[in-house]
């Protein structure tokens, strides 16, 4: 659709066509290219051929090459990517249990505990980042350790902060489910555990993927409580990208940020596609 | 929903779990810097838990509470900016055709869902002296001189005689312009969830009615649009209120915010009991914003309810 038939009107406007109006579609179109432009330009300027990354000299991979060969921001990416691999397996579990307790059971101080378990998505990065950082040093949380056991306080801060969330996404499917399902696997005798493997897990499934992704998004985005947990020896991507930028503003950063932007959308959109499929078919999932 | 002492044993294996985790990774961590916050330094790095509350006055300091201000002032700039771009922009979403509405849709979150500190890298090449803002700036700048020069005004430069380039990197300007461009989604879903259930009948009628479009929208949409409008402006106010890397990245020596004077405390000052006291006042002005939001959805429940 090129940009003349966006503003083009056949009919008349109705007056609650809103979308229909020039004015309107003009908000629309500046507020995207507010969003994208920063992004679109990081991404093609991984591509440009120029130090100096102002002026397009021609398509090139070589900053991509770079970005390959630096030792440090290859060992920043794969410990990210472990973090993000264990703390996302420990935090859907611990969410999954936390969503299960809360759609389950009555029992004392219920509404202190949810506030509670709110807590680490409410409150600012930066206090759960120092908090994080005075726990460790405190308890003398053993920081030469070999790889990958060395990544363990990292991996432990971020459980603490996706794992609620994964709480959330995994409740709000549950929402769902219809109790005789359960109740009926029990009157025919199958027990709690049975019950548990064979008809909740099958339900969660699809919001229990969802929550996954998402601890696993947020793991891979987290700059702020990572930083106060990372020591010399266990940089994150985020972490040495930061410090890269601080240095310079550098075409490496563009090539290496460019991945990182590909494999979040692919998540994303995984993501976005599983939650539509279950929500379209809620039975076929179930089954 | 079952008492939990039908099943103690399956209560306790589901319980027991995220609940030690919550505790000892997490809440005990908080506690810890909410004692630190009662300390004083001994030495250079020891620290006596003493009871003082030397730290929390130390906050109120002209030089802090000027911080703090600051910080609630860009908040509070992030939230209205957000909500003035952001309510058009849902309410197009919303009466857009079905076909591009989950595509709209989708636009607006994918930012979201890309690493901050890439989006705020990706500003800083956009709004320095020599990027991507100025560039297009400067172009509009020499395609003004061309049409004025074929108006026979071209002698008189009008335009100045050379294109200045803006400060747009390392000042307040530049904080609040990412701050925006960061929690924009923030506003934007909340206020279509909220405008997607609204009965677009109660709009026919008070056109019907005799009403103008404006005052339309400003007596039946903005009204039963606000408790999207308070949840996005919590949901934008609050990480804005704590963000440390925007003003760290996009800001000048004088657009600090609270998050980066704790950071300060922790890596290079060195003075943890006062960065303890620092973090849980900023918590406190969260807790408070929150309040405002259950208290506020409190009454129009109660109204909507009558």
């Amino acid at each position: 659709m090129n940009l003349a038939a966006l503003f083009r009107h056949r009919e008349p406007i109705g007056p609650l066509e809103y979308t229909r109006r020039t004015w309107m579609r003009l908000t629309l179109l500046a507020t995207f290219v507010f969003l994208y432009a920063p992004i679109v330009t990081l991404v093609a300027f991984s591509f440009n051929d120029s130090r100096r990354n102002i002026v397009w000299r021609g398509f090139s991979l070589k900053y991509y090459e770079k970005a390959l060969a630096n030792d440090g921001l290859i060992e920043a990416f794969v410990n990210s990517l472990t973090i993000a691999f264990v703390q996302t397996i420990i935090a859907t579990i611990l969410g999954a249990l936390t969503a299960l307790l809360l759609w389950r059971f009555r029992f004392p101080f219920r509404g202190g505990y949810e506030g509670a378990m709110a807590l680490p998505i409410v409150i600012p990065e930066i206090c759960m980042g120092v908090a994080m950082l005075a726990f460790f040093s405190r308890v003398g949380w053993p920081t030469d350790l070999p790889w990958p056991l060395n990544l363990s306080a990292i991996t432990i801060a971020h459980v603490s902060f996706s794992f609620p969330f994964v709480a959330v996404v995994v409740r709000a499917r549950l929402e769902g489910f219809n109790r005789e399902f359960s109740e009926a696997a029990q009157d025919l005798g199958a027990s709690e555990w049975q019950v548990f493997r064979d008809v909740m897990v099958p339900f969660m499934r699809p919001g229990l993927v969802a929550g996954a992704l998402l601890a696993f998004t947020l793991s891979l985005d987290d700059f702020v409580i990572t930083f106060f947990t990372s020591g010399p020896d266990t940089v994150t991507f985020p972490v040495k990208v930061y410090s890269m930028v601080r240095f310079s503003v550098t075409p490496e950063v563009n090539a290496a940020s460019t991945v990182l932007i590909a494999l979040t959308v692919v998540l994303t959109v995984l993501a976005l596609w599983l939650q539509s499929r279950a929500k379209l078919k809620p039975e076929e999932v179930a089954g | 929903m079952e008492d939990w002492r039908r099943t103690p044993l399956v209560f306790w294996v589901t319980s027991l779990p995220p609940t030690l985790w919550l505790v000892v990774f997490f809440l005990i961590p908080l506690a810890l810097v909410w004692v630190m916050s009662f300390g004083e330094l001994d030495g250079l790095i020891d620290i006596k838990i003493t009871g003082t509350l030397a730290n929390y006055a130390r906050a109120l300091d002209p030089l802090y509470l000027e911080v703090f201000g600051k910080s609630l002032v860009f908040a509070g700039f992030t939230t209205v900016i957000s909500l003035l771009v952001g309510f058009p922009v849902a309410l197009a979403i919303v009466f857009a055709s079905p076909r591009w509405r989950p595509i709209l849709l989708l636009l607006v979150i994918l930012p979201f869902w890309t690493n901050l500190l890439i989006r705020t890298y990706a500003l800083i090449a956009v709004l320095r002296v020599r990027g991507f803002a100025n560039f297009s700036l400067e172009w509009l700048w020499d395609q003004g001189n061309t049409v004025l020069a074929l108006m026979g005004l071209g002698s008189y430069q009008l335009l100045g005689d050379r294109f200045e380039p803006l400060e747009l990197l390392y000042n307040n300007t530049a904080v609040v312009i990412g701050l925006v461009y960061v929690h924009m989604p923030f506003m934007i879903l909340p206020l279509y969830a909220a405008l997607e259930r609204l009965d677009r009948s109660l709009i026919e009628a008070a056109l019907d009615l005799g009403a103008s479009q404006f005052r339309a929208f400003l007596t039946v949409v903005v009204p039963l649009a606000l408790p999207g409008i308070i949840s996005g402006g919590i949901l934008v106010f609050i990480p804005a209120l704590g963000s440390f890397l925007t003003p760290d990245l996009l800001g000048g020596t004088d657009s600090q915010m609270i998050a980066n004077v704790i950071e300060r405390q922790f890596k290079g000052a060195n003075d943890w009991p006062f960065g303890a006291a620092l973090s849980f006042l900023l918590m406190y002005l969260t807790f408070a914003a929150l309040t405002v939001r259950a208290l506020v959805n409190r009454r129009a429940e109660r109204r909507g309810g009558a």
